[in-house]
């Protein structure tokens, strides 16, 4: 057992040793760098702290092959909604997810939003991230969109939210009042697929957040990574579809296993439900994420 | 007993200032977003309120200085926190419909929202100065130890709000903090300068 630590803390030491910066890049925000490392290319936020997230990562032998496992279980939205019109995705990272979801759905427009123009020029450049007359980007806090997107009362099929992966936890993007909006942009039968934590205090208060907005969750947890995927549907979602061997077929080539995925779907509520709501008034997610 | 009242008023004033500007953000952040732009109109306003308090307390320091009106100061500060609790949301929102380029929109909502009570918290400063110094030798020296007492307040008052407060409470419950704490404070300053009199008017007779 010791030796078998010693090995994957050696592997991952190796793995920040040897990570080769390809372009590092200055942003209002902050340093995006884009790192290499065998067949892996990733985007990172620069850090000095030990603890290195990806904001993206892609397998430079095969650019379509999904490298996060929650990217997997995002899929599965696929079996609750299988033709959705119009995508939205807050928090494009390297745009990989976009491309995969342009190819299953070549007729489907995807609207990808995000705040930093930098990642968005990045993820043309280094991550194959492709923009048509389909697939268009918005440079834009998540939050700003949705609400004038509201305005202009949009509608879309599905929702990803995929902007928790950083260090800081965009607050106002966790609130009832934001999930409360984001609702209102689902058509009826609409999917939303947020990719969140599974660890600290935090956990508790973001489920009872979602539940009180949406009813219903199902959550796949990823198996190595601390990451979920919540699903909630704008429609009768008492049970998750059943496993459909098509989609399985039509994700295979992105590298996606759809029957572990499903193996990991669950709709156990394992949360205390006493938590307190997040609301604009309160939700100091940041410093919930770091209580245990 | 004056003298320790008036710090004790300027290191809450400090407090007040921060916790309000730390607030700021957090009630931005639904309309405009937490970029870095909407952090620098909330600055850009408190900064610019600040300026212009400094300039008007000291005007209003040079007619007849008492601890009435500078409670006075303090009271109305407190007063003119109520719209920010009970009108922001709306206020944010008829921004929001009409200014699209979140920049503007948040430099416009800020203006808005904090400039008049960040003006008048500005008061306090120089007002504070006016009443306490003696003579001009030790008026730098007060000076200087009011302000070391008032920036103490703020720094409380930021790490408190950003570290604890926003766990323990909701925005508007620290707003209301807030203004009781300035409201109080107007209120003993008044009752310090009825105390005053009072111990004054014997030795008079």
């Amino acid at each position: 057992m010791k030796k078998i630590l010693l090995m994957v803390l050696a592997a991952s030491v190796t793995w920040t040793v040897n990570a080769k910066e390809i372009v590092k890049e200055r942003s209002i925000y902050r340093n995006v760098v884009i790192v290499e490392e065998g067949d892996l290319r990733c985007m990172r936020f620069e850090t000095r702290r030990r603890q290195i997230t990806n904001q993206a990562c892609m397998d430079m032998t095969d650019s379509n092959r999904l490298v996060f496992e929650y990217a997997h279980g995002a899929l599965a939205a696929y079996a609750i909604n299988p033709q959705p019109k119009r995508i939205l995705v807050l928090g494009l990272g390297g745009g990989t997810l976009s491309n995969v979801l342009h190819e299953l759905s070549p007729e489907a427009e995807i609207v990808n939003v995000d705040i930093d123009p930098v990642v968005v020029k990045l993820a043309k450049q280094y991550f194959d991230y492709r923009e048509d007359e389909r697939v268009t980007s918005e440079i834009k806090d998540g939050r700003v969109y949705v609400k004038r997107a509201m305005l202009k009362k949009e509608k879309f099929d599905w929702i990803i939210l995929d902007a928790f992966n950083g260090d800081y936890i965009p607050e106002h993007l966790m609130t009832r009042e934001f999930l409360t909006e984001v609702k209102s942009l689902l058509n009826e039968g609409g999917v939303l697929s947020a990719n969140t934590f599974s660890n600290s205090l935090l956990y508790d208060y973001e489920s009872v957040t979602y539940q009180n907005v949406f009813g219903k969750l199902h959550i796949f947890k990823a198996p190595t990574k601390g990451n979920r995927v919540i699903f909630a549907c704008n429609c009768d979602f008492e049970k998750f579809p059943e496993f459909d061997q098509q989609l399985a077929q039509r994700v295979k080539k992105y590298g996606v296993d759809l029957a572990k995925v499903w193996s990991r779907i669950s709709d156990r509520v394992d949360w205390n439900t006493d938590s307190q709501i997040l609301t604009d008034q309160y939700s100091p997610a940041n410093l919930l994420k770091q209580q245990n | 007993m004056k003298k320790a009242t008036i710090l004790l008023l300027a290191f809450s004033a400090g407090f007040s200032i921060m916790c309000f500007q730390l607030l700021g953000g957090r009630m931005l952040a639904p309309y405009f977003g937490s970029s870095v732009y909407v952090w620098g109109s909330i600055i850009t306003v408190f900064m610019l309120a600040l300026s212009i308090g400094y300039l008007s307390g000291g005007k209003f320091s040079l007619y007849k200085p008492n601890l009435i009106r500078y409670g006075g100061i303090f009271v109305s500060a407190a007063l003119t926190l109520l719209p920010t609790i009970f009108f922001s949301e709306s206020i944010f929102e008829f921004v929001f419909q009409r200014i699209e380029d979140p920049r503007y929109g948040s430099l416009v909502a800020s203006t808005l929202i904090f400039l008049v009570p960040s003006i008048i918290m500005g008061m306090i400063a120089p007002y504070s100065v006016r009443i306490l110094t003696v003579s001009a030798d030790s008026s730098g020296h007060t000076a200087g130890f009011l302000y070391f007492v008032s920036t103490m307040g703020s720094a409380i008052g930021t790490i408190l709000t950003s570290f604890y407060l926003v766990l323990w409470l909701e925005v508007n419950q620290i707003l209301w903090l807030t203004f009781s704490t300035l409201f109080i404070a107007g209120c003993l300053a008044w009752i310090v300068s009825s105390i005053d009199k009072n111990a004054a008017q014997p030795s008079v007779a």
